[in-house]
């Protein structure tokens, strides 16, 4: 594949889409099919739109077209001794920059490097007319208007086609170690939050089964001072984190529903947790359970989180989180301003949006 | 638009409306005399005053509700201010509307260290976070200059900065919820207990959005453990680019630094007169590099950044022996504004952030714009972020100096846009930059600001006239002067 510019192509299958009132189904590698509520409609294909527009190591910042995968990125980063520090989960083998911004997932460094939304520094898109547009920029620092760029991660594609995104990069750690412990859930979180308050140079830190796992990043000293303190032995070392990264554990080898939880780190067992993963030191759960949909939900928002059915869902069960009224008029409004006859994967997210 | 209206017709509204208010609030935090509204015509941006009709400092959440209520069914402009530090006019009055001070909801609510977070109210300052989080080893990270003054919902409104964003990141980074109240007195939750919340993310929509979107009567933040250590780097340079591509080096070397600071010679000049930092006056320009870590990190990494600025040209490097030393390598650059003031009756501090790449090109120019001028400037800059703080010294009472700093100002900010950059880095656009939003964002874009604006302020009654111009003013150019002798809290550091 080479490195195209497709802005025009895709802005006029948006405006004829929208001229047309037709649905569209926007695909980058369509590596995340499985989340979010089924839409049906015409694909728009992003993934031709590829490559880095701009990239210079010593600014931090890369420019990169949303069809772009990941695994180039990263290579390209690599190559320069820097990261994408959210560790944008690959379904699948690999995925797409413009994908993985949208979906607003990060990995298992995300507690410290940050999510999608906190790297992302600007965004060009096509609204649901087909116009183009760009907020925000390629610096670390600009309150200039509000952050609409932002605003686009996690957003499902329903307020716009991402087209280019600018990302703060950041240098790759030197040394990175792997360290496993024997220990149960409920200990493991306890340590988990005390080496979270501690200035370890933690990048990692989860749960499963019988053992507590972390990882640690930085120079070598540094890491092989903490590791010596937090003790344990080294396990599959970095084929964990790829593997949690990217679900590729034997947790997530199941066809069961898949719920994700998103709660205040310390938050002791739920009720409703019957068998889960904790990664981010606490902060996300990976629940297989035997509570109904409104079960978990309730006993989660009592926690002042949020829960969604991953995977594995039915119809039945709104995949994300039922909003308020108040939020969702606000959720109907910002759909009807970005794309006024909700041409943009809709559905996918919630049924008004 | 509002009319003009008369004086008694002004005073009549004021009472009948502050009469209203008193069923909500009680009788004494709704101001309405002139002698007591006085203290709030202007925040930090002291060129602005405006008189409010009434100031209303609520003592609860369900106040502010229902002073919002009122408000919107009375269709009265809302103006939110916390400590009234903003540099933009952001929390400037609007002479129909109320002022509504968050000043008496200042406590801190929790301090969570198990969850590494705190909820406080909107009028807690900036550094009674860190402060009161210190016990447990934990630190709130964003430090605007202000930071022993201004308001943490002053902070999200503004998505306020610092000098350790590079590494640490802008408030927008470090927030985990927001509680807002809608113009309608609804009270919503923006994010959640844990790292993310349900739907859109409203809560960086809200970040930054100057007030104009609703009131932060609640905020969550995310602290981070205190650093074991702290060490900094004081480099002398005989070219600014040098310094620049030092800059560059550094970041090249895979460090990234927790404070990375740069002062042309105009600046380190005033800032060593005033303060006696030990500056070298000589260097064309200076840079601060600071890092942070554990122990051993801190020994390594200082000892790399001292050969890399030795590699890239420094002539002079000089590395702090002890905290003391650190403090008086900092005093200096932390007075730089301050130092400014005093070899100028008059300067105007600008915003702009440039892709740093761009500095060499974006100096030289302004440089031109000086010498065509006449007008001096002296540059200080958050070389790690890329965010530039030019100062245009001027002398109001000579005849057309202000206009022509005004232009030298203007056309700095085209050139920052016109360099991938933007007018404002932290500062906010306010009232103050509201008219070089028009170089930055075209007409479609400005449109969309406003139709979000629409969503959450219908009739457009939360801070009216501010953050986003109107297609009709982009016709028209200018910019406003912050006037050295008038700088608001002249006590506090301004970088």
């Amino acid at each position: 594949m080479t490195d195209q510019d497709d802005t025009q192509a895709l802005a006029e299958q948006v405006g004829a889409a929208h001229g047309a009132r037709q649905a569209l189904r926007i695909v980058g590698r369509d590596s995340k099919a499985f989340y979010g509520h089924r839409v049906d409609a015409r694909t728009l294909d992003v993934s031709t739109h590829r490559g880095i527009v701009s990239y210079e190591p010593t600014e931090l910042v890369m420019t990169v077209r949303a069809g772009t995968p990941i695994s180039e990125i990263e290579s390209a980063l690599a190559e320069n001794g820097q990261m994408l520090a959210f560790e944008a989960p690959m379904f699948g083998g690999d995925a797409s920059i413009g994908g993985a911004i949208a979906s607003g997932l990060g990995g298992p460094r995300r507690p410290w490097g940050g999510a999608p939304r906190d790297l992302l520094l600007g965004s060009r898109l096509l609204d649901g007319r087909g116009r183009v547009m760009r907020f925000g920029g390629e610096v670390m620092k600009n309150v200039a208007g509000y952050d609409l760029s932002r605003l686009m991660a996690g957003a499902h594609g329903t307020l716009g086609v991402l087209l280019d995104v600018s990302v703060k990069v950041l240098p790759a750690p030197k040394v990175e170690r792997s360290l496993v412990l024997h220990m149960p859930r409920d200990r493991a979180i306890r340590r988990m939050r005390e080496l979270a308050r501690q200035p370890a140079p933690l990048s990692g830190a989860c749960h499963t089964g019988e053992h507590l796992h972390i990882r640690l990043s930085g120079n070598a000293s540094s890491v092989a001072a903490w590791e010596k303190q937090i003790g344990g032995d080294t396990g599959e070392g970095a084929d964990f984190w790829r593997n949690l990264r990217n679900h590729g554990l034997p947790f997530f080898a199941s066809d069961r529903p898949l719920w994700r939880l998103s709660v205040a780190p310390a938050t002791p067992r739920l009720d409703c947790e019957h068998e889960v993963l904790t990664d981010w030191a606490g902060a996300q759960r990976w629940v297989y359970t035997r509570c109904s949909g409104n079960e978990i939900r309730h006993e989660v928002a009592k926690a002042g989180g949020h829960a969604i059915l991953f995977r594995h869902g039915n119809d039945e069960i709104p995949v994300f989180h039922p909003l308020d009224p108040v939020r969702e008029r606000l959720h109907r409004g910002l759909k009807q301003r970005f794309d006024p006859d909700g041409i943009l994967n809709p559905g996918r997210m919630y049924p008004t949006i | 638009m509002m009319q003009k209206i008369s004086e008694s017709a002004l005073d009549e509204r004021r009472e009948r409306l502050a009469g209203r208010l008193r069923t909500v609030v009680d009788g004494p935090h709704v101001l309405g005399t002139r002698q007591e509204l006085a203290p709030y015509e202007c925040d930090g941006l002291a060129a602005y005053r405006v008189v409010p009709l009434l100031v209303v400092l609520p003592g609860s959440i369900d106040e502010v509700q229902a002073v919002l209520r009122i408000c919107n069914e009375e269709r009265i402009p809302v103006v939110a201010r916390g400590a009234g530090t903003g540099l933009s006019g952001g929390a400037l009055p609007n002479e129909h509307g109320i002022l509504l001070s968050l000043a008496r909801l200042n406590r801190i609510l929790a301090i969570d260290p198990d969850n590494s977070s705190a909820r406080v109210q909107p009028g807690v300052r900036n550094l009674a976070i860190s402060e009161a989080a210190r016990p447990h080893g934990l630190y709130y990270a964003p430090d605007p200059s202000s930071q022993i003054a201004c308001s943490i919902g002053g902070n999200v409104a503004e998505n306020a900065g610092g000098v350790h964003c590079l590494k640490y990141g802008l408030t927008v980074n470090n927030l985990l919820a927001v509680e807002l109240v809608t113009i309608e007195g609804d009270r919503i939750t923006l994010g959640g207990s844990g790292l993310d919340g349900p739907g859109y993310d409203l809560l960086a929509l809200a970040t930054g959005s100057e007030g104009m979107l609703g009131v932060v009567v609640e905020v969550t933040v995310k602290l981070l453990p205190i650093p074991q250590r702290a060490q900094v780097a004081l480099a002398a340079f005989d070219k600014v680019e040098t310094a620049g591509q030092a800059v560059a080096d550094i970041i090249a070397a895979g460090i990234l630094p927790a404070g990375l600071e740069m002062m042309d010679n105009p600046s380190l000049r005033a800032a060593e007169d005033f303060v006696h930092a030990g500056y070298p006056t000589d260097a064309a320009a200076i840079l601060l590099c600071e890092v942070d870590g554990g122990n051993e990190e801190v020994s390594e990494d200082i000892a790399k950044v001292r050969k890399r600025l030795l590699d890239s040209g420094a002539i002079e490097v000089r590395t702090a022996d002890d905290d003391s030393e650190r403090a008086r390598f900092w005093a200096g650059r932390k007075a730089a504004f301050p130092a400014v003031g005093r070899i100028s009756p008059d300067y105007y501090c600008m915003d702009g952030t440039i892709p740093r790449k761009h500095l060499p090109r974006v100096l030289g120019e302004i440089a031109d714009y000086s010498r065509e001028s006449g007008l001096r400037v002296a540059n200080v800059f958050h070389a790690g972020d890329g965010n530039l703080h030019p100062l245009i010294l001027y002398d109001a009472n000579n005849p057309g100096e202000l206009e022509l700093a005004e232009e030298v100002g203007g056309r700095i900010l085209e050139l920052c846009v016109e360099v991938g950059g933007t007018i404002t880095g932290e500062h906010g656009v306010g009232l103050e930059k509201i008219n070089q939003m028009c170089a930055q964002f075209p007409p479609e874009e400005l449109q969309m600001f406003h139709d979000v604006k629409a969503v959450f302020d219908e009739h457009g009654l939360l801070n009216p006239g501010k953050a986003i111009p109107t297609l009709n003013r982009c016709a028209e150019f200018g910019a406003m002067h912050v006037k050295a002798g008038d700088l608001r809290f002249p006590h506090l550091e301004r970088f």
